[in-house]
């Protein structure tokens, strides 16, 4: 957020915290694109400006081993059905950062298609942004709700009862539109409906 | 819009620009089919180049390359357009740009009298820096020969894309124009109708009478080939190549920027430029000159041929190492038209000649800084810029860059009191920093959340209303409470004892910390 909001000084001491609090780890592993993508994309830049070599170097050995919760199962697990149940009508929203900076490409899809019961629906437009942006959304409320509002039409026009992706941050913003207008259609993370299971039926 | 020039140094901050522009429906709903059409044709024709991605690649090491020895390549520019008979001059600004231009437009009558008009080919420089007000100030009247700058010219209106320049008129609004506005001896428009064939050909009637007449003609360039002296422009009317031919003085104003090593060169960017442009595998018209005809007795082309190579803080541009790539843009709106922001606002919002995300990152350093501070926020950084960009331009990251400096004049002396923004995300950074602070701030917002909070039929509490700033999200989003427990507490919990803990419960607590 504060990167990307401009806010570069204040970022930087988060870099040396997030180095020692995931240091020994074996894998670390995100559920949001956006998160990781900050990692993969700025981490590099950040140490490399702090002129600390150290940290530089503990950084490149560390950020192998970050992964985005679906990239995690399907790269590192070689995983696609992890035998979950969820018998409902589900669309699936791409956010920028799995698409145009992880490149997750279709991993997660091939994880919800392998799912039992799913009712897997694609959304028109599927590449284009939902207009959150972080602080996006609030400095340009405006445009971000004029996007907003044709990313809701999309997942509207596929009559899922759910929407899910990999980005908690996309889902939390197309989950306060559809509640707001009391459209009945729930924002579910991938990993919530990968979790479920049969029985697990309320 | 219309009317007034679009001028970073009086525009209305993008935010309320924006909300302005986005009350005009058809507005929305011609900027919406207009980037839909440009962005099917260029996917088309991208998709069957196999060497595509090496292509970008190529261009980007060119441009690269270019900057890095632009002083070079100016200087051998000079010298070989000078060569060939034609005369090169330095512009510092704009002030100075349109001196010269003034004065070599005043220059060119013949027996000493200055010509009273010029005709142009399309050019964003000479929009850039206001060409025509400073002619008319002068008593020349340019008249705009491309199309869509003739219909923004007759329109008294402004241009809104940096290749499609009437993007956001539809031909209805450009039939009214032209029956209102042209007037041509001999011709009577009153009843002009309204297919695109019918507008072509009253803008032909109406300009070759034009091309015929006027001596003197001012264009752009695409680009300038350092090693013969030569420029190129690449149009799709065939006005450029009248331009070019029929007078006898043709006065071209180039940013430095402009400039590319070799004649080879062009291979490259000329496969680059029309695909990701008008997603066209070749510009109708691509014209290539270098200096002027000598023939005695007169061959094609003018008898006299200037550049105006101009600076307009390119070099300031050039300075900062993380921005330069900005320079490497060879204009092809390509960014603009998959802009999602763009899409919904149309380029007058950013208050300047270059709109969408390379007038995002290239207007705020064309003015170093001191306007359009708005511009580098008119964007959610999705990267369907970059992705697009036929140089590899990274415009997110320099998005990010120009908002950094953009923080640092906030933060700045007394600045900084006066803006919450900066006092409440310098705060949660040091909540960030301590583990402590961050669980009790968690707590402490589960207890200051609970006044705007009302549940819903599931006992789900729902916030609808947010003050301030943050009224922003609230104005069409609901957001949902803080949950009971975080991710982190239910992680703690789980490793602590209950090992076989059921994947349901799993997936609710995420669902919870999700929100």
């Amino acid at each position: 957020m504060h990167w990307n909001t401009g806010y570069q000084e204040e970022a930087m001491p988060l870099l040396q915290r997030f180095v020692d609090q995931f240091r020994h780890a074996e894998a670390v592993v995100s559920p949001s694109t956006s998160c990781v993508a900050m990692m993969r994309d700025h981490y590099p830049l950040m140490a490399e400006r702090l002129k600390d070599e150290k940290l530089k170097a503990e950084v490149a050995k560390l950020l192998p081993k970050v992964w985005e919760f679906s990239e995690f199962l399907t790269k590192k697990l070689g995983l696609e059905d992890v035998g979950a149940y969820y018998p409902h009508r589900v669309t699936y929203h791409a956010s920028c950062h799995g698409l145009r900076s992880l490149h997750i490409g279709d991993g997660p899809m091939k994880l919800l298609r392998a799912v039992r019961g799913i009712d897997l629906v694609e959304i028109e437009n599927l590449e284009q942004c939902c207009g959150f942006g972080g602080t996006f959304a609030i400095k340009n409320a405006e445009v971000s709700s004029a996007m907003l509002s044709e990313k809701v039409r999309g997942v509207l026009n596929t009559r899922a009862e759910a929407v899910t992706g990999c980005d908690n941050s996309c889902l939390m913003h197309i989950g306060g539109a559809l509640h707001r207008e009391r459209t009945g259609v729930r924002p579910v993370h991938i990993a919530e409906i990968l979790a479920s299971e049969e029985g697990g039926q309320r | 819009m219309s009317g007034t020039a679009l001028d970073p140094t009086t525009a209305p901050k993008f935010q309320d620009a924006a909300r302005a522009l986005m009350g005009d429906s058809q507005l929305r709903k011609n900027v919406r089919h207009a980037t839909k059409v440009i962005q099917t044709k260029r996917a088309k024709v991208v998709a069957e180049m196999p060497d595509w991605e090496d292509l970008r690649e190529a261009g980007k090491q060119i441009r690269q390359h270019t900057m890095r020895h632009l002083d070079f390549y100016l200087e051998q520019f000079e010298r070989n357009c000078t060569a060939a008979g034609g005369h090169v001059h330095w512009a510092k600004d704009a002030e100075d740009a349109r001196r010269i231009v003034v004065e070599l437009v005043k220059a060119s009558g013949a027996d000493g009298v200055s010509p009273s008009e010029v005709i142009k080919i399309k050019s964003m420089t000479t929009e850039e820096i206001q060409l025509n007000k400073a002619l008319e100030a002068a008593g020349i009247h340019a008249y705009e020969t491309d199309l869509a700058e003739l219909i923004i010219q007759l329109g008294h209106d402004q241009p809104s894309h940096i290749v499609v320049p009437a993007l956001h008129k539809n031909r209805a609004q450009i039939r009214e124009i032209f029956q209102r506005e042209m007037k041509l001896a001999g011709t009577d428009f009153s009843n002009l109708g309204g297919t695109p064939q019918d507008l072509a050909d009253a803008a032909r009637r109406f300009l070759r009478e034009k091309f015929l007449r006027v001596k003197t003609a001012v264009s752009g360039a695409n680009f300038l080939v350092a090693e013969t002296g030569s420029v190129c422009i690449v149009e799709s009317e065939g006005n450029g190549r009248m331009c070019l031919t029929l007078p006898d003085t043709l006065i071209s104003v180039a940013g430095i920027d402009k400039v590319i090593p070799r004649f080879q060169d062009l291979e490259v960017v000329l496969q680059l430029l029309p695909r990701s442009a008008t997603g066209e595998r070749m510009n109708p018209y691509n014209s290539l000159w270098t200096g002027v005809d000598k023939a005695p007795t007169g061959g094609d082309g003018p008898r006299n041929f200037h550049v105006v190579l101009m600076d307009n803080a390119r070099t300031e541009i050039l300075a900062d190492e993380e921005a330069r790539q900005t320079l490497h843009c060879i204009r092809c709106g390509a960014c603009q038209n998959s802009c999602p922001v763009y899409q919904q606002t149309g380029g007058h919002a950013y208050g300047s000649v270059y709109a969408g995300p390379i007038g995002a990152i290239l207007t705020p350093q064309l003015m170093e800084m001191h306007h359009a501070q708005s511009l580098p926020y008119a964007s959610s950084l999705c990267g369907a810029c970059y992705e697009v960009c036929p140089v590899k331009i990274n415009i997110p990251e320099v998005l990010i860059h120009l908002r950094n400096k953009v923080v640092k004049q906030q933060s700045s002396g007394f600045h900084i009191l006066a803006n919450p923004e900066v006092m409440a995300l310098k705060a949660v950074a040091q909540v960030f920093r301590s583990e402590s602070v961050f669980r009790a701030s968690q707590k402490l917002g589960r207890i200051a959340e609970l006044p705007l909070s009302r549940k819903d039929a599931q006992g789900v509490g729902w916030i609808d209303w947010l003050p301030g700033m943050l009224g922003g999200w609230t104005q069409v989003r609901d957001l949902r409470v803080m949950p009971k427990q975080t991710f982190r507490e239910w992680f703690e919990q789980r490793s602590k004892g209950a090992a076989g803990r059921r994947a349901e419960d799993a997936a609710g607590k995420e669902s919870d910390h999700g929100r």
